[in-house]
């Protein structure tokens, strides 16, 4: 997974051909925490199929409410440079985001 | 069979945490299902200060993982898994989770409750937009921008407070007429010092509103009917809870609320089920009375699983049949009475057994049998795992003639 903040986002999200996942978590959101390990997993498993990006939303706040992320975690799905899919809120699992990822996958 | 547990927990909040760790240091085979991280509500709970002994600086995150350590510490095993239906009548009660089946000879029900939603326009749509039920998880984002808070409990004070660290704006939306909040008297006064702190009374939201993101609220003054937008760019909601029961799916009593009934021992209406902690009926719900509640229910329910398995094998599945005597150890002239039941069976040992129970003590035969302690001793003749007769006046010839017409 690539870590990505304000500096980096344009260029490893929007500027990047095809499908990227990025999520979004926060130091303070244990749920997120909780889930890491998990799209860590994820991203190995499903590795070549599309990028997977991460951002810490701590350092980079206006980063997440352009992206229109104002709850955690969220997970965002970009296709050329467009938002095309989110999942967001406590309850996601991360059975959810293997079939978003299934559902994106080239 | 796999995956069966002296005491399966359900739920790794404050409640199943206690539960586990009761329960394992108890020397039962104990197990925490839960389908995330444990910590519960709590954990969402970053100032957390009212837990006896753990003062200021205590953090909900931090406490609750202590509880899991110490859980962990005298061997409670932890499940990952999303609980996907549950069979309680069950023996040994069985949960089908997305992973695996589990199984308890005793369960601890605690899975908690969740934040309650207003149910207005909007709310739905613009969750994780700007609408959140957890401060803990989503204050950083808010840094300079303006929320406001729904609700005038404990939490939504606390919350509030929590909330004007990071927001520029926080402003408190309360029903009730001004100077009036549901939260105790101790996070009132401080939130009243906090200039950070805004306040609208008498007030309710009608809707959220925005596009993509959060844009204002329209709030109503339920004295007037007067309604306003009131721009902000947050709404974190704190109305209250609702329990997690809906996948019971009937199997337990539930008061109109959704709450789970119990006794004083946490007992369920379902032999063996315990509840513990937010999802049961109670006065107060707090970290220390899940906890206890926790506590009340492991105790519980290993003297279900001890009681339960003695029974089978003394009891219901012995070899011979039975002749059970009941007494109460506080009645002399009763308790001797056992000594003629006693001495009977030792004359017909070659085809009955005895088995003596302190009716005061024996949670089980109260339950199944309604044993009535001020009319002891009594006798119950077994025969396959059946009550095949009963004797209240004991003598020897009453016992004779019990068992000659039972078993010729």
């Amino acid at each position: 997974m690539i870590e990505v903040d304000k500096e980096n986002f344009e260029q490893e999200v929007m500027q990047a051909g095809g499908v990227v996942m990025v999520d979004w978590w926060g130091p303070k959101c244990e749920r997120c925490l909780e889930l890491m390990p998990h799209v860590e997993e994820l991203a190995r498993k499903y590795q070549g199929k599309m990028k997977f990006c991460s951002v810490n939303t701590s350092g980079s706040r206006r980063l997440a409410i352009s992206q229109k992320v104002l709850g955690l975690p969220a997970i965002l799905f970009y296709r050329n440079g467009e938002k095309v899919d989110e999942i967001s809120g406590q309850e996601i699992a991360p059975e959810d985001i293997e079939a978003k990822i299934k559902q994106y996958a080239d | 069979m796999e995956n069966v547990y002296d005491l399966l927990v359900l739920g790794g909040g404050p409640a199943g945490l206690a539960a586990g760790m009761y329960g394992a240091r108890a020397r039962m085979n104990t197990a925490i299902l839960e389908k995330g991280r444990p910590g519960g509500q709590a954990a969402t709970t970053e100032d957390l200060e009212n837990y006896p002994g753990f003062g200021r600086g205590t953090t909900g995150p931090g406490l609750t993982r202590a509880m899991a350590d110490h859980a962990r510490e005298f061997g409670a095993q932890f499940i990952a898994d999303t609980i996907v239906s549950l069979d309680l009548k069950a023996n040994p009660k069985k949960v089908v989770g997305r992973k695996g089946e589990y199984y308890g000879k005793a369960m601890v029900y605690a899975l908690g409750a969740e934040p309650r939603m207003i149910k207005v326009p909007g709310e739905g749509k613009l969750r994780g937009k700007g609408v959140s039920y957890c401060a803990t998880c989503d204050a950083d984002l808010f840094e300079e921008l303006d929320v406001v808070v729904v609700g005038s409990g404990d939490a939504a004070i606390e919350e509030a407070e929590y909330l004007s660290k990071f927001a520029e704006n926080v402003t408190v939306i309360v029903i009730h007429e001004e100077g009036k909040v549901d939260a105790n008297q101790v996070s009132f006064e401080r939130a009243l010092q906090n200039p950070k702190l805004k306040w609208v009374w008498n007030s309710t939201v009608k809707s959220i509103n925005g596009e993509e993101l959060v844009e204002n609220v329209t709030l109503k003054n339920i004295k007037t009917g007067e309604e306003t937008d009131y721009p902000t760019n947050g709404v974190f909601i704190f109305i209250g809870t609702q329990p997690i029961t809906q996948i019971l799916d009937g199997q337990v009593a539930l008061n109109p609320y959704g709450y789970i009934l119990t006794d004083e021992k946490m007992a369920t209406s379902i032999e063996g089920v315990f509840a513990a902690g937010d999802v049961r009926e109670k006065y107060l719900r707090q970290v220390v009375t899940a906890a206890a509640d926790g506590a009340v229910a492991a105790v519980a329910a290993e003297k279900y699983v001890h009681e339960t398995e003695l029974w089978d094998r003394e009891v219901l599945r012995a070899a011979k049949p039975v002749v059970v005597a009941y007494y109460n150890p506080t009645d002399m002239a009763g308790t001797e009475k056992v000594g003629i039941v006693d001495g009977f069976v030792r004359k017909n040992n070659d085809r009955l057994s005895l088995v003596k129970v302190d009716a005061t003590r024996n949670e089980l035969v109260e339950r199944r049998y309604h044993i009535a302690v001020d009319n002891l001793p009594l006798v119950h003749l077994f025969v396959g795992g059946e009550i095949k007769a009963s004797l209240e006046e004991v003598s020897e010839a009453g016992l004779r003639q019990m068992i000659d017409r039972v078993l010729g």
